[in-house]
């Protein structure tokens, strides 16, 4: 009964100039469509609330980084002590900026539980590689967005994070120091590498929005992937996504809200380095310089390898590697649920996800070193050789017949939808 | 027939059921948050405090002649001052108020009738008033004149000819001696 609702034919606004509007820009049609009515698997578990969160919290960076923008002065002299006006003399400022630093953090923390959450439920395969594609363009692009935000402040740890990342591509054979004098806009990081990283810093945002609602069009085509990895098969397999999941992903909301509400008022700058808030000093390098929490992993596979250019390269790898995903599991199966040994080897690779950031966050001296070249050679083991391999050997478990049975028992479609995996 | 089943669940007994009541204090509560949450973006776009910190101007009238005029700035906006000689005095006060078009005594608008101290902002549009500066052209009442679109202002910066709906506006101001002031 509660299915009707969204399958019965729209018939649209009862208002004539709504209708109007309607015949020529059928907004309210696509909010049907796509939200309130979009067919949506009835068996979503609480890691697919992880989607709508990024959305969220892009909106929240957007909002608070548009409003920062407004105090803050993009010049090598000017930086530092404009940060600290938004902290003391602005009315809030402390507070919009306690949300956007630390909702960099929340955004990373969201969207790698999402990462992981597709790597799981194997969501990145047929028919949903450039949906899994254009997920992981985002992630690049959230990087490079959260790499120049963290310049803009002028500290130490600004103005030698720059240094350092910029310096990455000095490891390109021949244009390397050319292609960073061009970056720098000069012959270190100065006043040129702030501003057009102010520029970017603010430009890149929108990209992402550009990506995202391309990530939504991909999602749409054949619709959410879900816990069982099966597809859908028609009307009884779905429910509309207003109320059902509407109401589940603001309950997600505010919890995700209240820990986040936790860090910006009682804990802001658990994720800096204290040395952001000396002023940059271009003669003085800090003793023991690291990246932001969300790019330790990174950071320890360029650290692990002892040669320059192969290290920048794994550590590029790393993340590029994630492009051809869909190609490297051999599975037809999605879900791990149905594959009992995938189902244990996918936990390895978080483990080593956060072995590398434990290596990241360290001096490389060692036992950190040995366990930072032992992550490194797992993380490309584990989709290289484990990902391949295992969609040979392995034996599935059988799959349900539909999403309905799985869920309601073999008299699919009667009685009330319970909630279940 | 679906919609028939659907109201009797929806409006049961008084009109409303438990699921309406939880709706709407749910969007009440919900609203409210939003607009706690939107209040400091929005109070982060007033002046800040460094801004507000620059919100009184000292000002030494020691040097200014009789008949000079000097402009001070207070709040980013210019002030003028004049030294009002007898003549302009006499003729601020011999005006018969009723006439103005914004009625207002001489005496309500200066603190020491030598003293003519009041914001350099036209009350049309914002322009700043020619008068201040030796050579300016000074309007047919000997005031202030504003180029932008001709209000004419008198010897007590009172709206006499065009546009412009008031009086140049008094800032708050007090003798800090005989000879400074400090306004705002």
């Amino acid at each position: 009964m509660a299915v009707s609702s969204h399958t019965a034919p729209s018939t649209g606004p009862r208002n004539r100039i709504l209708r109007w509007i309607e015949y020529r820009l059928p907004f309210w049609g696509m909010v049907e469509d796509h939200f309130l009515g979009y067919p949506t698997p009835r068996n979503l578990n609480y890691w697919w609330n992880f989607g709508s969160l990024a959305g969220v919290i892009l909106v929240i960076m957007i909002v608070s980084g548009v409003v920062l923008a407004m105090h803050y002065t993009p010049n090598a002299d000017l930086a530092f002590d404009s940060v600290e006006r938004i902290m003391r003399d602005v009315n809030y400022g402390w507070l919009i900026r306690y949300i956007h630093m630390n909702g960099a953090s929340m955004f990373f923390l969201i969207v790698y539980i999402h990462l992981f959450r597709g790597l799981y439920y194997g969501s990145y395969k047929y028919p949903r590689e450039l949906l899994w594609m254009l997920g992981v363009v985002i992630l690049i692009l959230m990087i490079a967005t959260a790499f120049m935000g963290y310049v803009l402040p002028w500290g130490q740890m600004s103005y030698w994070a720059a240094t350092v990342i910029t310096n990455l591509f000095s490891a390109i054979p021949v244009f390397g120091q050319d292609i960073v004098t061009l970056l720098w806009g000069g012959f270190t990081v100065g006043n040129p590498t702030l501003n057009r990283f102010f520029s970017l810093h603010y430009l890149l945002p929108f990209v992402i929005v550009a990506v995202v609602l391309l990530h939504l069009v991909a999602l749409h085509q054949h619709g959410s992937n879900n816990p069982l990895g099966i597809d859908k098969r028609g009307p009884q397999d779905t429910i509309p996504f207003h109320p059902y999941f509407t109401i589940k992903d603001l309950f997600g909301l505010t919890v995700f809200l209240l820990v986040f509400a936790v860090f910006v008022f009682y804990d802001p700058n658990a994720a800096v380095s204290p040395d952001n808030y000396i002023p940059a000093n271009p003669l003085v390098t800090p003793n023991h310089i690291v990246p932001e929490w969300y790019l330790l992993p990174y950071y320890a596979i360029l650290r692990s390898v002892p040669n320059k250019l192969l290290g920048v390269i794994m550590a590029f790898g790393s993340l590029l590697l994630l492009f051809i995903v869909p190609w490297l599991d051999t599975s037809r199966v999605r879900s791990a649920t149905f594959r009992p040994i995938y189902k244990w080897v996918f936990w390895l690779l978080p483990i080593d996800v956060l072995a590398l950031g434990y290596v990241g966050a360290n001096p490389p001296a060692g036992l950190v070193v040995t366990i930072g070249q032992i992550a490194t050679i797992y993380y490309f083991v584990h989709f290289l050789i484990l990902l391949p391999l295992l969609g040979k050997i392995e034996r599935p478990r059988p799959l349900p017949i539909s999403i309905a049975e799985a869920v309601l028992g073999s008299g699919a479609g009667v009685g009330a939808a319970g909630e279940g995996q | 027939m679906a919609d028939a089943t659907q109201s009797e669940v929806t409006h049961g007994h008084y009109g409303g059921t438990r699921r309406d009541f939880l709706i709407l204090t749910a969007s009440a509560l919900g609203g409210v948050g939003v607009l706690i949450t939107a209040w400091p973006f929005v109070d982060s776009l007033n002046p800040a405090r460094d801004t507000l910190a620059l919100s009184t101007t000292e000002v030494d009238l020691a040097p200014i002649q009789v008949g000079q005029r000097l402009t001070a700035v207070w709040r980013g906006k210019p002030v003028f001052i004049d030294h009002r000689p007898p003549e302009e005095i006499k003729a601020a006060q011999d005006v018969d108020v009723s006439s103005l078009r914004d009625p207002q005594p001489d005496s309500a608008r200066v603190k020491k009738p030598e003293w003519l101290v009041m914001i350099g902002v036209c009350t049309h549009l914002g322009c700043i008033p020619l008068g201040n500066k030796p050579g300016d052209d000074r309007g047919p009442f000997g005031g202030w004149f504003c180029p932008c679109h001709g209000s004419v202002y008198d010897t007590s910066g009172r709206i006499r000819q065009g546009p412009a709906p008031l009086n140049l506006v008094i800032p708050p101001y007090e003798f800090t001696s005989d000879t400074a002031i400090k306004i705002g």
